[in-house]
């Protein structure tokens, strides 16, 4: 699915990324772990495609693509979803017609028609049951006025409308209460198939609880210093990272 | 792959203005300049009535006392009165017996328009009264509208047909000594549109006026007369378009509307006159004076979206003279370029329990200066006046500028006004949020500016709010890959 391979970034002249390695397979779930400040988020943000980060090094292959010849719009219409860890604030646009649009545009690129209104409802319908979205919330501004744990749900709901190939969850467990946790958790597990994958970004083992992954990847100074399975997640959570660290410093 | 924010602003300058067409039409031009002749030519042409020829010379008595006011927050090189036409009239003046005998070249016009008269026809529930230059050479859905009493029609027909009412209103709102382009409006209007609606009627169509500027050299003074009897309701748009010129035009229009006991006047304009070129040669100069009054329980609300014009100098006002009665504005002024865009409105609160809204959303990109100016007055007498203000601004770039003069003034301690202002950047976050899920970012920005002028955008009526919104699109968005 994706294959990122020595990947150097760097933000206003500082690297970021220092020679990532990292491979996602179809139907694969894989979390990455690390301390603040190790380059979790600027890895989503550079795959998503964020102007500010200048890659300096490396390659991305996604589905047989470079991914890092692709504009933004097209990574996210080729299949590469981003649920956002700040959920952006659109006043006056109405989620439904974000989504929409967003959806359509997808389609266009594919070469395929526009959703008709009926199928769209249809679909909304379904999607915004799967992460017990209030329907009230789809004709609201997007994100304006939602609680933190309503625009996570509502990243979730997107990812669910647009089905992605590959989706990246940026710390979409920060903020949210045990309940929402288990909501958003529930329709991630949902959400999975043998043709899609996910890499789920968190701090905290405590999301790994409901998402199980298949593999835990522990990013330290823009690298990956260790993978294990989901056993290493615990690990991490009894001991924290600075034996990691030491281990990392030790070589 | 990326498009950075230099590359947004330079699509956003190499925009083209879309209605850049001049139409091939002979006309029947006055002699460049100004002088009582020209005034008395005009009126001859137009075979008026002499007290309206004497109304117009005092008002020329009057324009020639004043100057030309320079607080706007506008910088630009006053016309030379002495260079322009102010009078231009496309040369076949009889009127049409049917659709079929309107020239074809004119109708070709209408169609670039995008208002195609054929369309408009199917269309239900839309009159159009076209104004090119300065003879209305098209007037529709008159009988239909003539069953119930209402009279809409060119302002030079209302002279002729309906002079009572013209001499009885005219100039009630907008005094001939008013400011220096209202009298210059006053003495060397061309024609415009009159509109009276009976008392108790509820006119079952918007009614609609589309003004475009062809002849070169020329002004635009039109005047628009609408009044409201009792009880009445009435829905008016108006749009505007000029060809593309290096030249500047002056468009200086006066507008009053009277909107009786219990009568409603909703006014939505969408003003798309050519901007002037990415380096800010050309384009309109739209100096308007727009105003209406509210007797008791009435209301009146105008609403636009100002896309176009070089500079542009505009104030749409309610004189809230009955108790309990209503004002409204609801503003969208869009800049580019090197446009400049002095715009609010001013809320005169005369009666008791006045009330009166104000949104204003501003949206200024490439080197333009767009310029929030309002007055909320609360007279002594308008106990339990209400005023809501909101003015927001929106940065599209690095080297425009967007200002807000609100003034207050307020002589009532019953009197309630709020006022709330906001200035933000469009967000980066915004646009890449947007993208991240595939939007392209032409749509991205339309989809977010649209968001932003919604509340305004939401009070137009819906054929004209479609419109609006391709409007905000050109105006605002390049032509990327």
């Amino acid at each position: 699915m994706i294959k990122i391979s020595n990947l150097h970034a760097s933000i206003n002249g500082k690297e970021i990324l220092k020679g990532l390695n990292l491979e996602v397979k179809a139907g694969e779930i894989h979390a990455i772990m690390g301390p603040n400040g190790a380059g979790k988020s600027t890895l989503a943000s550079v795959l998503a495609g964020r102007e500010e980060y200048e890659i300096t090094e490396g390659s991305v292959d996604f589905d047989g693509q470079d991914l890092l010849e692709l504009s933004t719009e097209d990574r996210a219409r080729e299949g590469l979803f981003l649920a956002f860890q700040y959920p952006i604030e659109i006043p006056g646009v109405s989620n439904i017609n974000f989504l929409r649009t967003s959806l359509n545009e997808i389609r266009d690129y594919k070469g395929e028609e526009q959703i008709s209104a009926k199928d769209f409802l249809a679909k909304v319908k379904e999607k915004s049951a799967l992460v017990e979205l209030d329907s009230k919330l789809a004709s609201r501004s997007v994100n304006e006025g939602f609680s933190g744990g309503e625009k996570k749900r509502n990243e979730i709901f997107q990812m669910a409308m647009l089905e992605p190939k590959l989706a990246i969850l940026d710390e979409t467990d920060s903020g949210l209460d045990i309940d929402a946790l288990r909501i958003v958790a529930n329709g991630v597990n949902k959400l999975k198939s043998d043709k899609n994958a996910t890499i789920v970004i968190t701090h905290y083992q405590r999301l790994l609880d409901y998402i199980i992954p298949d593999f835990v990847h522990v990013l330290y100074d823009g690298r990956i210093v260790k993978s294990g399975t989901k056993e290493l997640a615990l690990e991490l959570e009894e001991k924290g990272y600075d034996w990691i660290k030491a281990e990392v410093e030790a070589h | 792959m990326g498009y950075t924010e230099n590359e947004l602003a330079k699509d956003l300058e190499n925009q083209e203005y879309k209605f850049g067409f001049v139409t091939d039409i002979e006309s029947d031009k006055a002699p460049n300049g100004l002088n009582e002749d020209i005034i008395r030519f005009i009126s001859a042409k137009k075979n008026e009535p002499e007290w309206l020829l004497d109304h117009r010379l005092k008002a020329f008595a009057t324009w020639k006392t004043m100057t030309e006011p320079s607080w706007a927050h506008v910088h630009y090189t006053k016309p030379n009165m002495q260079e322009i036409c102010f009078y231009s009239a496309p040369k076949q003046t009889k009127k049409y017996e049917s659709w079929d005998d309107v020239d074809p070249e004119m109708k070709e016009t209408m169609k670039k328009l995008g208002i195609s008269m054929e369309e408009q026809k199917r269309l239900t529930g839309v009159a159009v009264d076209f104004v090119m230059d300065s003879v209305s050479v098209a007037t529709s859905f008159k009988s239909k509208l003539n069953e119930l009493g209402i009279i809409f029609c060119s302002f030079s027909e209302a002279v002729q047909e309906h002079p009572e009412l013209v001499r009885k209103h005219m100039g009630t709102v907008v005094p001939t000594s008013d400011n220096y382009y209202a009298a210059l409006n006053s003495a060397v209007f061309t024609d415009g549109s009159f509109c009276y609606i009976p008392k108790g009627v509820r006119c079952p169509m918007e009614l609609s006026t589309y003004f475009r500027i062809n002849e070169g050299g020329t002004g635009q003074f039109e005047r628009t007369l609408v009044v409201a009897d009792e009880g009445s309701y009435v829905s008016y748009l108006e749009g505007c378009t000029a060809p593309q010129r290096d030249e500047n035009q002056l468009h200086a229009a006066v507008v009053e509307l009277i909107a009786l006991e219990n009568a409603e006047i909703k006014y939505s304009t969408v003003q798309n006159w050519y901007p002037g070129n990415k380096e800010g040669i050309g384009g309109i100069f739209n100096f308007v004076t727009k105003r209406g009054i509210c007797e008791r329980n009435a209301k009146i609300s105008w609403t636009q979206v100002e896309t176009g014009s070089a500079v542009t100098w505009k104030y749409p006002s309610c004189i809230l003279k009955g108790d309990n009665s209503v004002g409204e504005f609801y503003s969208v002024a869009v800049t580019n370029n090197y446009q400049q865009a002095d715009t609010g409105t001013k809320m005169i609160h005369l009666g008791k329990n006045t009330k009166s809204t104000i949104i204003s959303k501003g949206i200024s990109a490439g080197k333009s200066q767009n310029s929030y100016r309002g007055l909320v007055q609360i007279h002594k007498n308008a106990t339990n006046a209400r005023n809501f203000s909101q003015c927001d601004s929106l940065l599209m770039s690095d080297e425009c500028g967007a200002h807000t003069f609100p003034y207050i003034e307020c002589k009532n301690s019953s009197a309630k006004i709020e006022h709330e202002a906001t200035t933000s950047k469009i967000g980066e976050d915004q646009i890449f949020y947007c993208q991240q899920r595939g939007i392209h970012i032409e749509k991205a920005i339309s989809l977010i500016v649209n968001g932003y002028c919604k509340e305004v955008l939401n009070q137009l009526p819906m054929e004209f709010a479609v419109e609006a919104q391709k409007l905000l699109e050109i105006s605002l968005e390049g032509s990327v890959g």
